[in-house]
């Protein structure tokens, strides 16, 4: 069948104001959105630029927005998005050029929450007990691949860069609840300060975008509730 | 074209788990970079899902020695033994070392690594399956990258996220740094360096169905390939049994290990034929062979009788919940069906090269079948080629591979850069890479030497050609045929003439390792009379141990390769018919 997509194109080089591209491309309608672009890139318009590596949601290279929401592009088929797209890069980052934007605040972001375990005892040389109950109460949150799906479909993240968006407090949850982290303290410092996670409005949008079904409010939520506990 | 100079002791090209975990070796010892052409975290170990083999002994009595005799006897015999024992050995300090770094596990009722059973992986030397792949559900390569990852950021590391190097620099057979490209702005960068990690991955895109991401393009063999540096066993491909129908996507094996069964078009279990004892547990090689033999004596499934089922249905919601999450996830996503309910259309997909940059154990890389050492040069994970895993890699010993042979690489960088001074690299080093980029972009594009289309032929062709079962006239087809696409690349153009995030620029490069690679496999397999592991010739079915105890060289010559041998190093084992 074909399917009409439109594209938001821009070029720092040639086309600094942005245009909307049409095209027309035949597809089946199990093919993943991402085969659809490789359709227009390969074979129509070389010119057109997106991230893209997996191809089946692990990567987290392809988050852009389709239809109005956040999706990773080989995560999505024809047939559940429908033969009319409408494509645009993720918002509140950067655009370089079509659908890539400025990853660098986003990964800085990241990077300011500390994560990464924090125990200064010394191991030994087996590995550290953990009950699979406590192993549970952090699963969801490592399963974030850093696509930015949720950061940048957060109406907080739009309106103030400042803030550190929903990813960064995913991945700090992820280190506050292992039992084997001895790095909360410092983290939900970081986190308790006005671009912190009392920030978050708890508007959703980033759970309804988080391509690995985290519960990202949730993950906010039990990150304030900590703050507050440990205060 | 605007050109940067940089200058390191080290360069690691590549961060996934081979070369983050060369980055943490080294980095406390050297001004360090780690050059990715993807931000670290998409790099595609984070694909692997179903464990990690260390003999724990968790939750059953094991040892390394086990581990080793099934990792030399799925490989074929073709691994060299010396180093299958080192990595054997040291896989048990490498998983702790991770757990020690925040890798979450998952984990048992008293609180151990949770250890699961996988494919060719036994108890006292093939006596029954063995519970030895340390997993966190089906997401391990997820957090190995991770944790890794996160580790190197806690380090302070230097990445350049999204360049990609395109050059190495030898001068009188020393390594003098490499040239790379940087994506965001289409300026060149020149690090001059005198030890440097090849790291960057696999090639699976050599063929049409594949599990392998869209950037695994053989960069840093095909790099070293065209300096004349060998690529060692490129004959050995491993295609994974269970990939999802025609997309390729991978499906554990941790499937089978959690109890999951490979059924025909009747429900019949046929793996009971081909592998009377372990059955859906056989190795890869022996699996896929088996679904290829199935579809064509028409006991395939479908309207085109061209797939098997893995049937999950017995094993309960709460299993699949908890141990298999992801791979359920993708079938949902990508075929709309429910596991849990009905079994999943499969087959074989292109998933592991064997073969790549020849190394010794410490990842030296070797210029030559003699051993010897090209000075300042390294390798390790899927580019490499030690040899541990012969002509086929056992389930969950590639994860293992890239932290033990990757660790090895930067300890070997280490001692490199502190034996040596800092060299000096001439401004001039970029003009290869400039010369060749500038001719690319002046040259008017043409539909018909479109990137996408000589790479599609390229990946039809081999699948057609040199896949599971191949002879030689199939092989000898296949020459012909990338000899055509050869003479076509020689004229390939491309659209975008742009600086910012060209990546049809970079595909196109891309497009000749991929030639390279797969003139490489080709050759290879063709000169190889005899089956061996995941090498399949129908014309010559059988292992030839009296010839083919040896491990292939292929140099590049024009459009072919030319090739010289290496005797296996034997061990303990001796060799003997492979039966499950």
């Amino acid at each position: 069948m074909d399917v009409s997509i439109k594209i938001l194109r821009y070029d720092p080089e040639s086309d600094r104001k942005g245009h909307w591209e049409n095209y027309i491309v035949d597809a089946e309608p199990e093919e993943r959105i991402l085969d659809l672009l490789h359709k227009i890139k390969w074979f129509e318009d070389g010119s057109l630029s997106f991230r893209k590596s997996c191809a089946h949601g692990v990567c987290g290279s392809d988050a852009m927005v389709i239809n109005g929401e956040n999706m990773l592009a080989c995560q999505v088929l024809v047939k559940e998005v429908g033969n009319s797209l409408k494509i645009e890069p993720i918002r509140g980052l950067p655009v370089v050029k079509d659908l890539i934007v400025d990853m660098e605040p986003f990964f800085d972001s990241y990077k300011k929450v500390m994560p990464y375990l924090i125990n200064e005892k010394e191991p030994g040389d087996r590995e550290r007990l953990q009950s699979p109950e406590d192993r549970d109460r952090f699963e969801d949150t490592t399963k974030c691949i850093l696509c930015a799906a949720c950061t940048t479909s957060c109406p907080v993240f739009w309106t103030a860069e400042s803030y550190v968006g929903p990813a960064a407090i995913v991945n700090a949850h992820r280190f506050v609840f292992d039992s084997r982290d001895e790095g909360s303290k410092q983290r939900l410092e970081i986190l308790k300060d006005v671009n912190g996670a009392f920030r978050c409005r708890t508007a959703f949008n980033c759970t309804s975008a988080c391509p690995r079904g985290i519960q990202v409010t949730k993950a906010i939520e039990d990150i304030k509730r900590e703050t507050l506990l440990n205060n | 074209m605007k050109v940067i100079k940089h200058s390191f002791d080290g360069v690691i090209v590549g961060a996934g788990g081979a070369g983050l975990r060369a980055a943490i070796e080294a980095a406390p010892h050297m001004k360090l970079a780690v050059i990715t052409k993807l931000y670290p975290t998409r790099s595609h170990t984070g694909a692997a899902q179903g464990g990690m083999s260390a003999a724990l002994a968790n939750v059953e009595e094991d040892n390394w020695n086990w581990h080793a005799f099934d990792t030399v006897k799925g490989s074929d015999y073709l691994a060299d033994q010396p180093a299958v024992d080192i990595l054997c050995k040291e896989a048990i300090d490498a998983v702790i070392e991770l757990e020690h770094w925040g890798l979450p596990f998952s984990r048992l009722d008293n609180g151990k690594i949770a250890q699961r059973r996988f494919g060719g992986h036994t108890v006292k030397e093939g006596t029954a399956p063995a519970f030895r792949a340390c997993y966190a559900a089906d997401r391990t390569g997820h957090m190995i990258l991770q944790t890794l990852y996160q580790k190197c950021v806690s380090m302070g590391v230097t990445f350049f996220d999204e360049f990609q190097v395109l050059d190495i620099k030898i001068e009188d057979g020393i390594c003098q740094g490499v040239v790379a490209y940087e994506l965001a702005t289409g300026d060149i960068h020149i690090f001059e360096t005198r030890a440097v990690t090849f790291a960057t991955g696999g090639f699976g895109k050599i063929f049409k169905v594949s599990s392998n991401a869209h950037s695994l393009t053989g960069d840093g063999p095909g790099i070293l390939y065209q300096k004349g540096i060998p690529l060692e066993d490129m004959e050995f491909y491993q295609f994974h049994p269970t990939g999802i129908y025609r997309l390729g996507i991978l499906l554990s094996e941790a499937a089978r290990g959690e109890g999951g069964i490979l059924r025909n078009k009747d429900g019949e279990r046929f793996m009971e034929r081909y592998a009377p004892s372990i059955k859906d547990l056989a190795p890869r090689d022996m699996v896929s062979r088996a679904i290829a033999t199935e579809i064509s004596a028409g006991n395939g499934a479908g309207p085109d009788s061209d797939y098997v089922y893995l049937d999950l249905t017995h094993l309960g919601a709460e299993t699949i919940k908890k141990k298999l999450p992801d791979i359920t996830d993708f079938v949902r996503t990508y075929v709309k069906i429910e596991p849990i309910e009905e079994p999943i259309p499969v087959q074989p997909t292109a998933h592991y090269a064997m073969g790549g940059i020849p190394t010794d154990v410490n990842s030296r890389v070797l210029s030559d079948e003699k051993g010897t050492v090209l000075p300042g040069v390294y390798a390790a994970g899927e580019a490499a080629c030690v040899s541990v895993h012969g002509a086929n890699r056992l389930g969950t010993n590639s994860l293992l591979d890239i932290v033990v042979f990757g660790k090895r690489a930067g300890q070997s960088m280490v001692d490199y850069v502190t034996q040596t001074k800092p060299n000096q690299l001439s401004d001039n080093a970029s003009n290869d890479l400039t010369k060749k980029i500038t001719n690319l972009v002046e040259k008017e594009h043409t539909n018909e030497f479109s990137v996408a289309k000589i790479r599609k032929d390229l990946q039809d062709s081999m699948e057609e050609n040199a896949k599971i079962f191949r002879t030689k006239e199939t092989l000898e087809k296949q020459t012909e045929i990338l000899e055509e696409l050869r003479e076509r690349y020689e004229n390939v153009t491309i659209y975008d003439k742009g600086k910012v995030h060209n990546s049809e620029l970079v595909e196109a490069i891309e497009l000749d390792y991929l030639l390279d690679m797969s003139e490489a496999t080709v050759s290879s397999a063709l000169a190889r009379n005899e089956s061996r592991g995941a090498h399949s010739r129908q014309d010559f079915p059988d292992r030839d141990d009296t010839n083919f105890m040896k491990h292939s060289f292929a140099f590049k010559n024009e459009n072919s390769a030319n090739l010289k041998y290496r005797d296996v190093e034997l061990g303990k084992y001796e060799p003997m018919e492979r039966k499950y």
